[in-house]
């Protein structure tokens, strides 16, 4: 057995730039803007990053491809500067791909930066992807609101539960993010709604309202990291560490064998027992503090509960109604207002729930300041529930 | 040795547009169609088209996999074929997933192509032996407020000719050629041009038609009066049975043509009506078919003690059955092209083919094989080199699986209205296949309301993608509701 990461890289600052659409602010813009907020939290010189990861996930739109567009951008001193690109779990991988630089000793401090700038398309929702050859040729020209609402779908048949009773839960699961997200200085969407406007609103993808899928933003966030001991000596106290990092990728099971249902998603559920494993967690639903989880739809939060073993599978609906999951709530969940409302520029989501995460543990979050939380779970989802990546992380203070 | 027909089917696609709906539409300017408003008429999907619709004839003419002798040979008869230099028929095989040492043929060009191809094909036989399919189809294009508009429908059909299990032996065929120009179509151009109808009655159809009747009959040792089922597609009401009387055969003999609920369906339509004769025939009736166009052909069938034994598929009451009512004119118009809506941004996507990965996913894309795995006996689509259970690392251990004739049943889906898709909303979802497999596809010729998780599909051969900007066209496999269970919600008003 590996022995992990656990407590072996800190992070040392961290930056994130208002969210939204950012019609005044290039992708080079939101960079800098998230870069010079997490230089100045660690209190470093750029010269001391010893190497970058950079993740952005649109080709066509944005920066294109490569490493330079952030080596240009951030002005950095010709270190080794990496894209990485998991779909919409992209930023969790730069920051992987940082700490993992730190915890082996090759770098002392180590930078990862995720940006997206959707809003250049000139239609809302997410821009249309590129996907090789092949898949045009057999795959249906799908969108993700209809990849996510078949977990809907499948969630029904499976637990028996009418669609009335459904929408129900995911409209709530819209209203807090809402609610949390007007607290956030930083977030695309600051109005509170009504669970009334959730039911009512315009289907985008049966049974996804309008509000139940999450906002589409330009936005960067920035993480440095370092190992704890440089850390404490360049003077931080109150450390934050990485418990776990785990990733799950799908390799075709799902989409092809005939046993997954369609009402969950499978990585999740993989990534969660190692992340627990590696963080030495043993009950989640009591050690868990906080989370941020990969609202990009409410149907998607609504079954991440349960594949975090928070809620007992086919307990979601109840936890959620219960206000399990709200601002005062036993395990918050989305307190920054998640993709919903902060937003969701792709390549820096990860680090963005990271940053909630890291500003919570620092007691560092304003008016949506949580009391004492001790674990804090991010979950990350690239591509759709029948084929994806997933990413969770755990961080939590150092002498934890 | 008898040559003839060993198996037959035909295809009518799902919708109905009501004519009172054309006419309403165009009555401001042509309030003269107010005669034609009666009925219905067939009308293809927006992913349909002349391949499309041969492929599911002939596939109702073809019981299931296994169960059926190799096919030698393939002929599609079209004069709307969606290729002018790329086999069509050549399209057809590879949907068929048929062997690739197949013949393929495409016949064009006048009205009479069917009994054209089923006369090459009859030689064929008799020449080499081996069983053909003969497939026609016809997607044709109208103006708005045309009365072409009115009268056609669209469909096809499909005969399989052999000398083994005929159900109806091909007695004779005989044609007569002459440039007689009722109407013509220039290369490039989409709509026909068409002269006077009195004229093309009483100076081409009356005077050409019979030679080839007397013809047929001749060689086949036959009187007009010993023919029981009279076959002939035409546009103009009353003149079949006029001919028929011309000819000396018995009136009652003429053969509706389905102008009230489907119209004309172009060079199918003889082997459609035919497909309609051969379900019901009883043993020995005598079926003089006739096609009119650059002069005539007349074929000549009697059917066998076997007629009764064969069923098509779901057969052409099936599919007359299978039907969706529509009155959007727009629709009808907007499916043809002929009618700009606008596609937002997201239809602006470049859907340009590798023709490379084309080829080299053939069998996947074009038949729907998948690849099950000897070992585990898992099934896997698209087929892979490595099986995706991680005790199986054996490499290379797929063996060809078809799912085109195998059913399958929703494990999830939705229907969005955010991509662009021609008939909104998109629906798709995964389907568990019979046998295992799972594939997440698109879902046509349904409507909302119509699938929920559990739903039994069945999968047909559809257009997946136009190319406007190269004019290629990507075919692909969809699901569709099991027909009889969406005839019967059409039909109690549900679907």
């Amino acid at each position: 057995m590996p022995r992990g990461i656990k407590d072996k890289v800190a992070i040392l600052g961290m930056g994130c730039s208002r969210f939204g659409e950012r019609w005044d602010a290039s992708p080079e813009d939101l960079m800098v803007e998230a870069y010079s907020e997490a230089l100045a939290d660690a209190g470093i010189t750029p010269d001391q990053i010893d190497a970058a990861w950079f993740s952005t996930h649109m080709d066509d739109i944005g920066v294109g491809r490569g490493g330079t567009p952030m080596g240009i951008a951030l002005r950095l001193p010709f270190i080794g500067v990496t894209r990485v690109e998991n779909f919409c779990a992209g930023g969790s991988e730069a920051v992987r791909a940082a700490v993992y630089a730190v915890a082996s000793g090759a770098c002392d401090i180590a930078l990862a930066v995720g940006v997206e700038k959707l809003k250049d398309t000139g239609y809302g929702g997410l821009p249309l992807p590129s996907v090789g050859t092949l898949i045009p040729q057999w795959y249906p020209n799908a969108v993700a609101p209809a990849n996510f609402a078949q977990l809907a779908s499948a969630y029904q048949a499976k637990h028996g539960v009418n669609r009335a009773d459904l929408k129900r839960a995911m409209a709530h699961v819209s209203v807090k993010s809402h609610a949390n997200g007007a607290l956030n200085p930083k977030a695309h969407l600051r109005k509170p709604i009504t669970e009334e406007q959730v039911l009512n609103a315009q289907i985008i993808a049966e049974p996804l309202g309008l509000f139940d899928c999450c906002g589409v933003s330009d936005g960067a966030a920035a993480c440095i990291v370092t190992t704890p001991e440089i850390a404490k000596a360049l003077g931080k106290t109150n450390l934050v560490t990485f418990k776990a990092l785990q990733v799950a990728v799908s390799n075709g099971w799902e989409m092809h064998a005939n046993e997954w249902d369609g009402s969950y998603v499978h990585t999740a559920r993989i990534a969660a027992r190692r992340a627990y494993e590696e963080a030495g967690v043993k009950v989640p639903r009591d050690e868990i503090g906080m989370m941020e989880v990969h609202d990009c739809f409410s149907i998607t939060e609504l079954v991440t509960t349960e594949d975090l073993f928070i809620s007992p599978e086919g307990g979601a609906i109840r936890d959620v109604l219960d206000g399990f999951y709200d601002a005062s709530g036993k395990i918050p969940c989305q307190i920054d207002g998640g993709l919903k409302c902060f937003g969701h520029p792709i390549g820096a989501s990860g680090i963005r729930m990271l940053y909630e995460m890291y500003l919570q543990l620092q007691e560092r979050a304003g008016d949506r300041q949580l009391g004492d939380p001790r674990l804090g779970l991010t979950h990350n989802l690239g591509g759709q529930p029948s084929q994806n990546a997933c990413s969770i992380s755990i961080v939590g203070h150092y002498d934890d | 040795m008898t040559t003839g027909i060993v198996a037959f089917g035909a295809y009518v696609p799902r919708l109905r547009l009501s004519r009172q709906a054309i006419y309403e539409a165009n009555a401001w300017y042509a309030p003269n169609l107010k005669a034609k408003a009666k009925g219905t008429r067939s009308l293809a999907n927006w992913d349909e088209d002349p391949i499309t619709m041969a492929v599911a004839a002939a596939r109702d003419s073809l019981p299931s996999a296994g169960a059926f002798p190799a096919l030698s040979g393939v002929v599609l008869a079209s004069n709307t074929l969606p290729f002018a230099d790329r086999l069509n028929a050549g399209v057809m095989i590879a949907a068929l997933n048929l062997d690739e040492d197949v013949e393929a043929l495409d016949v064009t060009g006048s009205r009479r192509a069917a009994l054209s191809a089923v006369s090459q094909a009859v030689s064929r036989n008799k020449a080499d032996g081996g069983r053909i399919l003969v497939a026609a189809a016809d997607l044709r294009q109208t103006r708005a407020a045309s009365a072409s508009e009115m009268d056609f429908g669209d469909g096809a059909a499909a005969v399989v000719i052999g000398d083994e299990g005929v159900l109806a032996e091909h007695l004779a065929s005989a044609a007569v050629t002459v440039d007689f120009v009722d109407h013509f179509r220039a290369a490039g151009e989409d709509v026909d041009y068409v002269w006077e109808e009195r004229w093309i009655r009483d100076e081409g159809v009356a005077k050409i038609a019979p030679r080839a009747i007397k013809a047929a009959l001749d060689k086949a040792g036959l009187t007009a009066g010993e023919v029981d089922h009279f076959i002939f597609p035409t546009l103009f009401k009353g003149i079949d049975a006029q001919l028929a009387k011309q000819v000396g055969i018995r009136p009652d003999a003429a053969v509706d043509n389905m102008a009230g609920q489907i119209g004309d369906t172009g060079v199918g339509h003889g082997l459609l009506l035919l497909a309609g004769v051969l379900a019901d025939a009883r043993p020995g009736a005598v079926i003089l078919m006739l096609e009119f166009g650059a002069g005539a052909e007349a074929a000549i069938f009697r059917t066998t003690d076997l007629i009764s034994r064969f069923k098509p598929r779901r057969g052409l009451a099936g599919w007359l059955a299978r039907l969706k009512e529509d009155r959007s004119y727009t629709r009808f118009l907007a499916y043809r092209g002929r009618l700009e809506l606008e596609k937002g941004m997201r239809g602006e996507q470049d859907k340009k083919t590798a023709l490379t990965t084309l080829y080299r996913h053939r069998k996947a894309i074009m038949g729907l094989v998948a690849g099950r795995c000897r070992e585990t006996g898992k099934v896997h689509y698209p087929p892979s080199r490595l099986s995706y259970d991680p005790q199986c690392s054996a490499l290379d251990t797929q063996d060809p699986h078809p799912l085109a004739d195998r059913r399958a049943r929703i494990l999830s889906w939705s229907a969005e209205s955010l991509s662009y898709y021609p008939a909104p909303p998109h629906h798709y979802g995964q389907l568990d296949f019979e046998g295992g497999g799972r594939i997440l596809m698109e879902f046509t010729d349904v409507g909302p309301g119509d699938v929920e998780t559990g739903t039994e599909m069945e999968v047909v051969f559809r257009v997946k993608d136009r190319d406007a900007v190269r004019g290629f066209t990507r075919y692909f496999w969809k699901a569709v509701p099991i027909s009889d269970r969406a005839a019967v919600a059409a039909n109690s008003g549900a679907a």
